[in-house]
């Protein structure tokens, strides 16, 4: 039937016109994917940070914001260039297979668990952090990033640290982010464990306050990783290299340091360059 | 209370002093979400016209495959293009993921069975003698054609409205295959979603009733082509 083909070509047509049309040059080949956590997304140093990037090197950097597992999967089936994220544990399974190389230490800062202001669990006298945590689980609720992120993963570690079983506890899972956590979190009067760099950021619009903080096992350690081009074919390695180096900069560590500093009166993020522990 | 009220003043005020981010996000929304209701009507319409005129064995079954993915919801849609575009996945090759390529196809996809139903409809509903009568009036191919989408523009029209209206407000195809990349491809829908979770409800806000002018305004103007002289 011509007609249907008539159809069938002007349809095509419009396809490859429109394709164009809103091409606009984002698949040049400078480009790399970032898959990061959600907190350095959050916080908004990313925002701060890669258009320097890209205005130096031209190299555009697609910033997909997921939590630390899903960065580490994508990562694993070469779907991402390179990956920044902040779960040690997790990460160094992906080291040992040589799906990520070039593994180096970008900063650091501090978990804290966020809480009502009254705190009704009576969190903040606790002696220790497995205290703590113990008296969060029998006397207040508690609210979990449940998405397989860096944070979630530390969460499990707090509660296997002191013995509770979190299946058990009056504990509900976002499967969000941490902002929409924390939002959560706030609106249920429960306790959550956040990071200082998003806990800082939006403080102002939650009615909780930090009631455990300070101890060593609530270091979070950011790490950036190239994804290995020998394992998977297609990864730009020299621009997810470039990337890397470039958050290793004196000047970027400089600038990570200062980041929101004067606005929260401390800083959201310590840089740290220094190589990571078992690194590649 | 206090926070709805300061939210709308603030997405006012930004909307009135022109706001760079939020124009280019709204501009952004638009392009896509047209292109995909573009292309879902160029590829749908010729197939509701098939599916609402000719009588073949497998008719009812491709209607009622239509018809469920009226429903798909648009995240499964996301999902299935992240699947194929992907850097692994098997059209990982034309590196499309994270582009607002990418979310126009997953947008097509979501419109255009939409196009089809709607279509099918509008033209089972006509008179089914009114082709032929057309070519014995003298009307060529093309002219019969022309003739019948004017009677069935009624439908066709709803055909867009609703092809347009489900991918403008979709969220999670757009977040899964766009990535929702600032400057890029964030659009009005993931821009709510960032704003929400970096607590900005202002901005949120704003966007919001971007969102829901645009959609109005285009709605608006596609009802009156359609009411025009309709009895």
């Amino acid at each position: 039937m011509p007609l249907a083909r008539r159809l069938l070509a002007l349809t095509a047509l419009c396809a490859l016109v429109l394709g164009a049309a809103c091409g606009g040059g984002d698949d040049s080949p400078g480009a790399i994917i970032l898959a990061t956590t959600t907190s350095t997304y959050d916080s908004g140093l990313l925002d701060e940070l890669v258009p320097r990037f890209e205005a130096r090197t031209g190299i555009e950097v697609k910033v997909i914001a997921v939590g630390t597992g899903a960065a580490l999967r994508m990562a694993g089936e070469g779907d991402a260039d390179a990956v920044l994220v902040h779960a040690p544990e997790a990460e160094a399974p992906y080291v040992a297979s040589g799906d990520l190389v070039s593994g180096r230490l970008v900063m650091t800062n501090d978990y804290v668990i966020a809480g009502p202001p009254d705190d009704p669990a009576a969190a903040a006298s606790a002696p220790d952090l497995p205290a703590a945590v113990a008296a969060i689980a029998a006397g207040g609720r508690f609210v979990s990033r449940g998405d397989d992120s860096g944070t979630h993963k530390r969460e499990l570690a707090l509660w296997a640290v002191a013995g509770i079983d979190p299946a058990a506890l009056p504990r509900e899972e976002t499967g969000q982010g941490m902002g929409a956590t924390l939002t959560i979190a706030s609106e249920r009067r429960a306790y959550t464990l956040t990071d200082r760099a998003t806990w800082l950021a939006l403080r102002h619009a939650l009615d909780l306050a930090v009631l455990v903080e300070g101890h060593a096992a609530l270091l979070n350690v950011y790490h950036v990783y190239v994804v290995n081009p020998e394992r998977h074919a297609g990864v730009a390695a020299k621009e997810a290299e470039a990337f890397a180096a470039f958050l290793l900069e004196p000047e970027t560590q400089a600038l990570i340091g200062r980041f929101r500093a004067a606005e929260f009166g401390r800083s959201l993020f310590t840089p740290a360059a220094a190589p990571p522990p078992g690194g590649g | 209370m206090e926070a709805i009220g300061d939210g709308l003043l603030e997405a006012l005020r930004l909307i009135g002093a022109g706001d760079g981010e939020l124009f280019s996000i709204a501009g952004r929304s638009l392009l896509v979400s047209g292109a995909a209701t573009a292309l879902a009507l160029l590829a749908g319409a010729p197939l509701g016209y098939l599916l609402g005129r000719a009588r073949f064995p497998a008719r009812t079954l491709i209607l009622a495959a239509v018809g469920t993915g009226m429903g798909m919801p648009p995240v499964v849609a996301g999902l299935v293009i992240w699947l194929l575009l992907v850097r692994s996945g098997p059209f990982g090759g034309f590196e499309l993921i994270y582009t607002k390529q990418a979310m126009v196809v997953a947008q097509f996809l979501i419109a255009t069975p939409l196009v089809i139903a709607f279509t099918a409809a509008s033209i089972q509903a006509l008179p089914a003698r009114l082709p032929d009568l057309l070519t014995v009036l003298g009307a060529g191919r093309l002219r019969t054609l022309w003739l019948l989408a004017r009677e069935a523009r009624l439908g066709l029209l709803a055909a867009v409205m609703a092809g347009f209206g489900a991918v403008v407000s979709e969220v999670g195809a757009s977040m899964a295959v766009g990535g929702n990349l600032a400057g890029d491809t964030r659009v009005l829908t993931t821009a709510i979603v960032t704003e929400t979770s970096r607590a900005d409800t202002e901005r949120a806000i704003a966007y919001g009733l971007v969102l829901l002018a645009m959609a109005f305004a285009i709605v608006a103007v596609l009802t009156l082509v359609q009411q025009r002289g309709a009895r």
